[in-house]
């Protein structure tokens, strides 16, 4: 029986292979985005798949975020005579963080384990080895017009989602907590500057390419038949959404640092 | 002129020159393992202009592999491959894309995309190039008309019998005129008379194209089909040869324990000593 001191180094090598392979895969990826040929029609497909397929949860994620926040935000602030706050406390709340992360890991649910699954699928029925037996790349065909449009359009899902967060807050504050629509909408809008928009709106473009990355990833090192795929499809949800924690840390910090000085 | 482009040119310009000059695949001392005990060993063949060879073998001893070694979908931990006189082994998975074209490659189960149309599945590669879409339908018919499969033509593959994904397949691997054809086990899993409906195409492909091929098979009736028949063009079928005829370039290779234990003529199969083979043709 090994020691267990073997079975960690062991577990230790597997985790730098990986990571080492996941480099080189995004390496490639990010290559690949200059090299002829371009799929052009996959992209456009791929974005209507992951962009116009996930707006629905993300309109509802992002009115129902706002709507909690504004009625949580009003209930705290009115103890201290401070309601009017409101607009600008849900819109800073929702542009710099929740909408990006929040829509992160909505789209991440949908279509990480989405792209693993349905490559995971080609890979065990032999279909990627047919693509690259035709003389296409498959890493071109398949994985570059996913991460472009997953970057693309989760940028501007998050734009969607700022907005209806923004709305949900609104609609709480007037219908609910009676307050005055216009003094909702000022607040909001005089509380941000640019450094809240440009950390707000940097976030999704590491998040898509984490999500669509991992997902492909995932999806073209899956071994073991329809079991596999399953695991694949777990794996890239589980690590895709870690890792989109993980990152928002790193570059709120970042942002932080770089705007503020913090 | 991209890069993609420009390795089509090159290959097409030396394409002719190769052919006549080398063997269309040579192995040389291949070897190959997955952790664990190799898969192949130190096997060593040849495929000439104009032969079809049928690779023979229990199941699991490494067949695939051999046909995804030949056009480099794997590579071999040592020895040398080489493709229409090209060194392989150690070939950028760029430059082998644009050789690979000029491979047609038939999988065990079809390997269909089963996203896309039969039209596009068989017409695949002429998109990849982008001819025109006349060019394509034109094409894709002659192919599937091939195939006697014409009616599939807007179908999916997932409206189609195994049978039927088999032929598509054979379709979409002959549509380019390739120079070299690899069948994985094209009959494996199919009833009697889908698997002679295949045989015959294999051997319709052989006789009217004489297009080099590398055939993996396990099942003993098919491949002695293949040896003593031919296509007979004027009554559109496959015919059995006159007694005691066989096709001289149908040859035939056994895989053993990982070792290619035989290569040879039709003939010198059936009267081997080896126990193995002996045991396999009983």
């Amino acid at each position: 029986m090994p020691l267990p001191i073997e079975n960690l180094d062991k577990l230790a090598k597997k985790l730098m292979l990986s990571l080492q392979d996941y480099s080189l895969f995004c390496w490639q990826t990010i290559s690949n985005v200059g090299r002829a040929p371009h799929y052009w029609g996959d992209v456009m497909t791929q974005a209507d798949l992951i962009g116009v397929g996930s707006l629905p949860i993300v309109v509802l994620t992002g009115f129902f975020t706002g709507a909690v926040l504004a009625l949580q935000s009003a209930a705290s602030l009115a103890q201290f005579g401070a309601q009017a706050y409101t607009g600008q406390f849900v819109s800073l709340s929702m542009i710099r963080e929740l909408a990006p992360v929040l829509t992160g890991l909505m789209v991440s649910g949908r279509n990480a384990s989405g792209m693993a699954s349905e490559l995971g699928s080609m890979v065990v029925t032999e279909q990627i080895d047919a693509m690259r037996a035709l003389g296409t790349d498959p890493m071109k065909k398949l994985v570059t017009p996913r991460v472009l449009s997953t970057v693309i359009m989760l940028f501007l899902l998050t734009i969607v989602s700022d907005t209806v967060g923004t709305a949900g807050g609104a609609a709480v504050a007037v219908l609910i907590s009676k307050q005055n629509g216009t003094q909702y909408f000022t607040s909001a809008y005089h509380a941000l500057v640019y450094a809240d928009i440009a950390q707000g709106l940097t976030k999704p473009l590491f998040f898509g390419f984490i999500i669509s990355t991992v997902g492909c990833y995932f999806g073209m090192k899956t071994t073991g038949g329809t079991q596999g795929v399953g695991r694949a499809t777990t794996q890239a949800v589980v690590v895709s959404s870690v890792l989109i924690i993980f990152s928002d840390f790193i570059l709120s910090r970042a942002m932080l640092w770089l705007y503020s000085g913090i | 002129m991209d890069d993609y482009t420009e390795e089509y040119t090159k290959l097409d310009l030396t394409k002719t020159a190769n052919l006549a000059k080398d063997a269309v695949v040579r192995f040389e001392n291949v070897s190959i393992a997955f952790d664990g005990p190799p898969v192949l060993e130190n096997v060593s063949f040849e495929v000439a202009a104009g032969e079809t060879r049928i690779l023979l073998g229990p199941a699991g001893v490494g067949k695939s592999v051999l046909l995804k070694l030949t056009n480099g979908l794997l590579c071999p931990d040592a020895g040398s491959i080489y493709l229409f006189g090209q060194e392989i082994s150690h070939l950028p998975e760029k430059q082998l894309f644009a050789l690979r074209t000029r491979t047609g490659m038939v999988f065990q189960e079809g390997a269909l995309f089963d996203s896309l149309t039969v039209r596009d599945n068989v017409g695949y590669q002429l998109m990849e190039r982008l001819l025109p879409a006349e060019e394509i339908d034109q094409r894709v018919h002659e192919a599937l008309r091939f195939v006697e499969l014409d009616h599939t033509f807007s179908m999916l593959p997932s409206s189609l019998s195994g049978g039927m994904r088999r032929r598509v397949a054979i379709a979409r691997a002959i549509i380019d005129q390739p120079d070299l054809l690899i069948y994985d086990s094209p009959t494996g899993g199919l009833d009697p008379v889908t698997s002679t409906t295949i045989n015959e195409l294999i051997v319709k492909e052989r006789d009217v194209y004489k297009t080099p091929a590398l055939l993996v098979t396990h099942r003993l009736q098919d491949a002695f089909t293949m040896a003593t028949h031919t296509y007979d063009s004027a009554q559109s079928k496959m015919v059995p040869l006159p007694e005691g005829q066989i096709n001289t370039n149908t040859t035939f290779l056994v895989l053993h324990e990982g070792k290619l234990i035989f290569d040879g003529t039709t003939q010198d199969l059936v009267v081997s000593n080896d126990p193995f083979i002996k045991e396999f043709l009983a």
